[in-house]
């Protein structure tokens, strides 16, 4: 059963200042991985370096098959089998809903609008907003702008998804509607990678946590790890409340 | 002071008033059109073009800002006649117009374009959309109906501006106010009635833009603000 | 027939002039255009539309038949021979106080509102209100934009060739007459334009830098 994210020894630097100290993880088929840790612990890094958003400096990466550490990957190609969704929505403000999650399956793949349309259509009736389909970004609360980026992404029926502190920005009772979505994702076989503060989802939810420390990944275990830490460091992370 | 004013003298003339103002707006038409077309290039070729670009485009626009309009339309129009190409007055007040505003809306549109957040532009990517896409569905359009209302001042002062085209002799509004000036020797009235249709022409161009703004950017006939 | 040193000579001597109405023009718009900015703020609604009328003429109408309604209207009205600089600087001058006013009334109501209430607060006049408290903030405000409507000015006296007066295109004017070189010829005069405006334009960029800097 071959991994469906693979870090291997993985070390990028922002300029003199090294943020990943060689992490080595993987993620297989169908597996939900949360990624937990404190601000500068390299966490969304991690992930971004994942979908290609920044070059590794030395390691190796291997997502849905395609070599990411590979200067000379073709991006396109790794990013119709990856969705990823932001921690500020980044939704197109002057799109509609309908508008936004269209964009891509029109653009990319040269779907028909009607087709588009009623992909849209029934991706959103999975994050549950079927109604809102005309309705502009600004016209929608904070989780339901985040359950349609997530829709988006969806809509491009990608073999992985990532997921980005995605309900840090939220207002906490907001949260709860974010996550039952990736909640359904996981069940229904998605798999998944999110960096998140949600220790309690992480618990019930992912099959294995990473906990990143100084850039480096320091525990992994089930879920059941948080409960009992081996580490020091998650000891004093996971008092801290962070 | 012994000035009778006599309106009425003017009063004929008005059909001849009339196509003065049509030919105005045709001409300033034309000229914000192809001028918009340029700018824009303009502004993404110095936001994304390699070096040689953004140099070529901030000279031509550092240029046309500091020399008055009037020098641009006697070169544009002496440069024609040095090319050996035989244009009309008209083309050439065309081509000096667009020359002008296609600086100034390149400097409108590089804003709004630098207005756009980077991570929409990442967003855009990690959907796999080509360059090309990225910038035509999520950079251009909503750059441009942010600078909209600087666009639609500036396109007013194209039209003011194209005034001075009449000292090429092309056939616009004040021209035709020289002209009538000349005829019935009632300058003041004259100029004071050129200068009350600018300004009417002024509010219609004005109203023109909003309401193609309604037409083309349906958020903000839907919901009505600013993105 | 080349251009010769004489030529540049006549030229450069309109650059002169250029400069020199571009002051009248400045000072004189400046004057009136700041009497304009206060009339725009003014409590009476009477002096506000008034003011705001003026301003909407002026700038809706375009400088060249402004220039024409003084060059012809002036003759007509009695004065015989209206010298040329008189009118191109008249009407320079109705012009630049209608866009200085405009300028100098948005930076006006650019201080923020906390100072003209605390500016109240200390039972100051309005007089004492508007020269202490305000106006110092204003003007570090309107500097930039200002300096930029100079550049406006110098290549707005183009147009007083129109009238006759020997400003700089006019010189190119009447040197492209005696040698028939209107491409050269107006080269020449673009590039004078240009180290005129230029430094002024670059000095305009770096204050606007410079107070953004600062508003941080």
């Amino acid at each position: 059963m071959s991994a469906v994210v693979s870090l291997a020894n993985v070390h990028k630097s922002f300029g003199s200042v090294e943020v990943l100290k060689g992490v080595t993880f993987d993620v297989g088929p169908g597996e939900v991985a949360a990624v937990i840790g404190a601000s500068g612990s390299g966490k969304s890094t991690a992930l971004r370096c994942i979908n290609a958003l920044e070059t590794i400096n030395s390691g190796e990466i291997v997502v849905c098959g395609h070599k990411v550490h590979d200067h000379t990957l073709e991006k396109r190609a790794l990013r119709r089998d990856v969705g990823i969704v932001f921690q500020s929505y980044n939704l197109f403000p002057h799109l509609t809903v309908a508008q936004n999650i269209m964009l891509a399956p029109m653009s990319v793949k040269r779907m028909s609008k009607a087709d588009a349309r009623a992909l849209a259509e029934s991706v959103l009736a999975r994050v549950g907003l079927a109604e809102k389909a005309d309705n502009y970004p600004e016209q929608l609360s904070g989780g339901q702008q985040q359950r349609v980026a997530i829709a988006r992404s969806l809509a491009m029926q990608p073999k992985l998804m990532l997921f980005d502190e995605v309900t840090s920005a939220l207002d906490p009772q907001l949260t709860g509607e974010v996550l039952k979505v990736m909640e359904d994702l996981a069940r229904g076989g998605m798999s998944m990678i999110l960096v998140t503060h949600e220790m309690a989802f992480a618990r019930k939810v992912a099959g294995k946590v990473i906990f990143m420390h100084h850039g480096k990944v320091w525990e992994v275990g089930p879920g059941a790890m948080l409960d009992d830490p081996k580490t020091p460091e998650l000891k004093a992370f996971l008092n801290s409340g962070l | 002071m012994s000035y009778t004013f006599d309106f009425g003298a003017l009063l004929p003339f008005w059909p001849v008033f009339l196509e003065g103002a049509w030919l105005t707006l045709k001409l300033s038409a034309l000229a914000t059109v192809f001028g918009f077309v340029l700018g824009t290039l303009c502004a993404i070729g110095r936001a994304d073009g390699p070096q040689w670009v953004r140099l070529l485009v901030a000279s031509y626009v550092e240029v046309i800002r500091n020399t008055p309009f009037l020098v641009q339309i006697f070169l544009v129009y002496f440069g024609f006649a040095m090319l050996g190409l035989k244009v009309s007055a008209n083309t050439a007040a065309v081509a000096a117009l667009v020359v002008n505003v296609g600086a100034y809306t390149c400097e409108i549109v590089r804003a709004g374009l630098e207005s756009i957040h980077k991570s929409q532009v990442e967003a855009a990517e990690c959907l796999g959309l080509t360059r090309p896409q990225i910038y035509w569905h999520v950079i251009v359009r909503p750059a441009i109906e942010r600078v909209y209302p600087a666009l639609t001042s500036q396109y007013v002062l194209l039209m003011l501006a194209s005034s001075i085209t009449s000292l090429i002799s092309a056939e616009e509004l004040t021209a035709v106010a020289n002209r009538i000036q000349s005829e019935t020797f009632r300058s003041f009235e004259t100029y004071i009635v050129t200068g009350v249709i600018y300004i009417g022409l002024s509010f219609l161009v004005r109203g023109a833009f909003s309401l193609f703004a309604l037409v083309i950017f349906p958020r903000r006939r839907k919901l009505g603000t600013a993105i | 027939m080349p251009l010769s040193l004489t030529h540049l000579e006549f030229i450069a001597f309109g650059a002169l002039w250029t400069v020199g109405l571009s002051a009248i023009a400045f000072v004189g718009g400046a004057l009136v255009g700041f009497l304009l900015a206060l009339a725009r703020i003014s409590p009476s609604a009477i002096v506000r539309r008034t003011a705001s009328v003026y301003i909407q003429i002026v700038q809706g109408t375009p400088l060249l038949v402004t220039l024409f309604l003084f060059y012809f209207g002036l003759a007509l009205v009695g004065f015989e021979s209206v010298p040329a600089i008189m009118a191109a600087g008249l009407g320079l001058i109705i012009y630049s106080s209608a866009f200085l006013a405009e300028i100098w009334r948005g930076c006006l109501e650019s201080v923020p509102k906390p100072q003209w209430e605390a500016a109240e607060c200390l039972a100051l006049t309005r007089w004492q209100r508007m020269t202490r408290v305000i106006l110092p903030q204003a003007m570090r405000i309107a500097t930039a934009p200002t300096v930029g409507f100079l550049v406006q000015i110098v290549k707005n006296t183009s147009l007083a060739s129109v009238v006759g007066f020997v400003e700089l295109t006019q010189a190119g004017k009447i040197v492209n007459n005696s040698i028939f070189e209107p491409f050269t010829v107006f080269i020449v005069v673009a590039f004078f334009y240009f180290i005129i405006c230029f430094p002024l334009s670059v000095w305009s960029r770096s204050l606007e830098r410079k107070l953004n800097v600062g508003r941080r």
